[in-house]
């Protein structure tokens, strides 16, 4: 039998002969890593599509960066950050002091931000920019971006962990947190930080419009699987890094672009789980509503 | 006696639409009160005037200094997120957040006081459920037994028994009762008045201003309740500010 040397040449060899893929592999484990616990959060916090709106709005803080110093991980990366954090705070003084509710104002302050990052990057750069940006190159991840993607994974794990049980609280019960601690308010802004970090580095790999694709596609697959919070965060962690890996190598064989083959594995995983997740899938309801009948 | 909590001349409105005018009184310390009132009365207004969570225009609601490091507050059961996957210990652990704070671990002797906390509202052996399988009057029960740990001095309840059955409110008003002879204070908003008369010595009727604050048999007396509804169908949503209804 040759069974095992074959699914070593299709399954590891490609990682152990080229370096661009074994530093695409480690991004793609550094970004699942932070994307499961931050992905379950923000389905929990009833928060999924304000992931998709942040990673719109770091696109004309990139096409600045972009504009002054061209493609420079660093003056994209700020200039990323700065304009998420600016959407996110624009549209939480919105929600504040008008009548106007945050998913709208999200929702206004993203487009805009979306339209005037395209118009940016078309005034200097190619199609082949723009695409380069939307969709990011996890192929091309150099060493400098793999530093960047590996420390804001760190360090978003690590602050997590710091404001767990607050953040948690402040979701279930807020007054509850008002109460004995205060400063609900804090703990959201700390983790719409965290959001932004994690997107600007996974922004590094697969772009703005993919990135988010790791982080929600995995979590909301996590739902189907388990059911505490820490269960769900593990399982999302380890869906979004096998659908890295996996997407890498349909890209490598099918010579597909490595970014929508990550999120289309991811994609393919939240069906699965839909279908015949353990708890409340399809199957899971089905087999629930036959056993009620038949007893 | 010492106050709890003294209301001077307080006033809340929200984006200019009038809530609470001109409230003044005062709950004592050891008191038992129930906060009654036709629906938008301000009732939960109070309650949030005084744990500082809406924003005062005029007067204030003022929390007496040695009861403000020992106040517990149960918000209304849509205000709590009932899907969250926890477990039940989990949540009646977060009634000794005073003492783990944010970083704390939870100790064994908490868990021995989470768990007899439990038992004491009839839920001993539920610690590893998750809190979105259960009914809502053990819901509630768990919600309690997060109050029991939290041991405070000042309790505030925010329509504690809607939507809970019958067994469980006896229950839960049984434990109330138990709070109000250890001299803990208790204000609860309620709309049972039937359960106010039973069990609530003091009450304060609301509707938008004050109209009565005192024992309870005198507070719902007939025609203090005629006026209170009065009111209510007097309320004009679009009224500016602070100008009082005239009751017809």
């Amino acid at each position: 039998m040759n069974l095992l040397p074959d699914l070593y040449a299709y399954a590891i060899q490609p990682f152990v002969e080229f370096g661009f893929m074994r530093r695409a592999l480690v991004a793609c484990l550094a970004l699942a890593i932070c994307c499961g616990p931050m992905g379950t959060l923000l389905v929990l916090r009833r928060m999924s599509l304000v992931g998709d709106a942040m990673a719109h709005a770091l696109l004309p803080g990139a096409a600045i960066g972009f504009l002054l110093a061209g493609f420079s991980l660093g003056a994209m990366t700020l200039g990323s950050f700065a304009a998420a954090m600016l959407v996110a705070l624009a549209s939480g003084l919105v929600a504040r002091f008008t009548p106007q509710r945050e998913d709208a104002s999200f929702a206004a302050f993203y487009l805009i931000a979306l339209a005037a990052g395209v118009m940016i990057i078309s005034l200097r750069g190619s199609s082949v920019d723009l695409m380069h940006v939307l969709f990011g190159a996890i192929l091309a991840v150099d060493d400098a971006a793999l530093y960047l993607i590996g420390s804001v994974a760190s360090v978003v794990l690590l602050v997590l962990a710091l404001i767990y049980r607050p953040l948690i609280v402040e979701c279930f019960d807020p007054a509850f947190l008002r109460a004995v601690n205060g400063r609900g308010g804090f703990y959201h802004l700390l983790f719409l930080a965290l959001l932004v970090a994690t997107l600007v580095s996974g922004f590094q790999a697969l772009g703005t419009l993919m990135g988010v694709g790791l982080m929600m596609l995995p979590a909301v697959a996590a739902r189907f699987w388990a059911r505490s919070v820490g269960a769900l965060a593990g399982v999302a962690g380890v869906l979004a890094f096998v659908s890295g890996y996996a997407g890498l190598l349909l890209s490598y064989y099918a010579n597909l672009p490595s970014g929508p083959s990550i999120v289309l594995v991811a994609g393919a995983f939240y069906l699965v789980s839909l279908l015949g997740g353990r708890h409340d899938s399809v199957l899971a309801v089905h087999l629930r509503h036959r056993a009620h009948k038949e007893s | 006696m010492n106050a709890a909590v003294r209301i001077e001349n307080l006033t809340v409105a929200y984006r200019r639409h009038p809530a609470l005018h001109h409230i003044s009184g005062c709950f004592e310390e050891g008191s038992l009160s129930a906060i009654v009132g036709p629906n938008g009365a301000g009732k939960s207004t109070l309650l949030g005037a005084i744990m500082q969570t809406v924003p005062v225009a005029t007067g204030r609601a003022e929390v007496a200094p040695a009861l403000r490091a020992s106040l517990a507050y149960l918000p209304q059961r849509m205000d709590i997120d009932r899907s969250f996957p926890l477990s039940v210990l989990e949540v009646v652990l977060l009634g000794a957040w005073r003492e783990a704070g944010i970083f704390g671990r939870f100790s064994r002797a908490m868990h021995a006081r989470a768990s007899q906390a439990l038992a004491e509202v009839g839920l001993a052996g539920f610690e590893a459920r998750l809190i979105g399988e259960l009914s809502a009057g053990q819901f509630q029960r768990v919600m309690f037994a997060r109050l029991l740990l939290q041991d405070a001095r000042l309790i505030l309840l925010d329509e504690p028994f809607n939507a809970v059955d019958e067994r469980t409110t006896d229950d839960l008003l049984r434990l109330v009762r138990a709070w109000h002879a250890q001299g803990r204070t208790v204000i609860a908003v309620l709309h049972d008045m039937a359960q106010v008369q039973a069990h609530f010595p003091q009450a304060v009727l609301l509707a938008r201003e004050l109209l009565a604050w005192g024992p309870t048999a005198g507070v719902l007396a007939a025609d203090h309740l005629a006026r209170a509804r009065r009111l209510a169908l007097g309320w004009d949503e679009a009224a500016p500010d602070c100008t009082r209804p005239e009751a017809a």
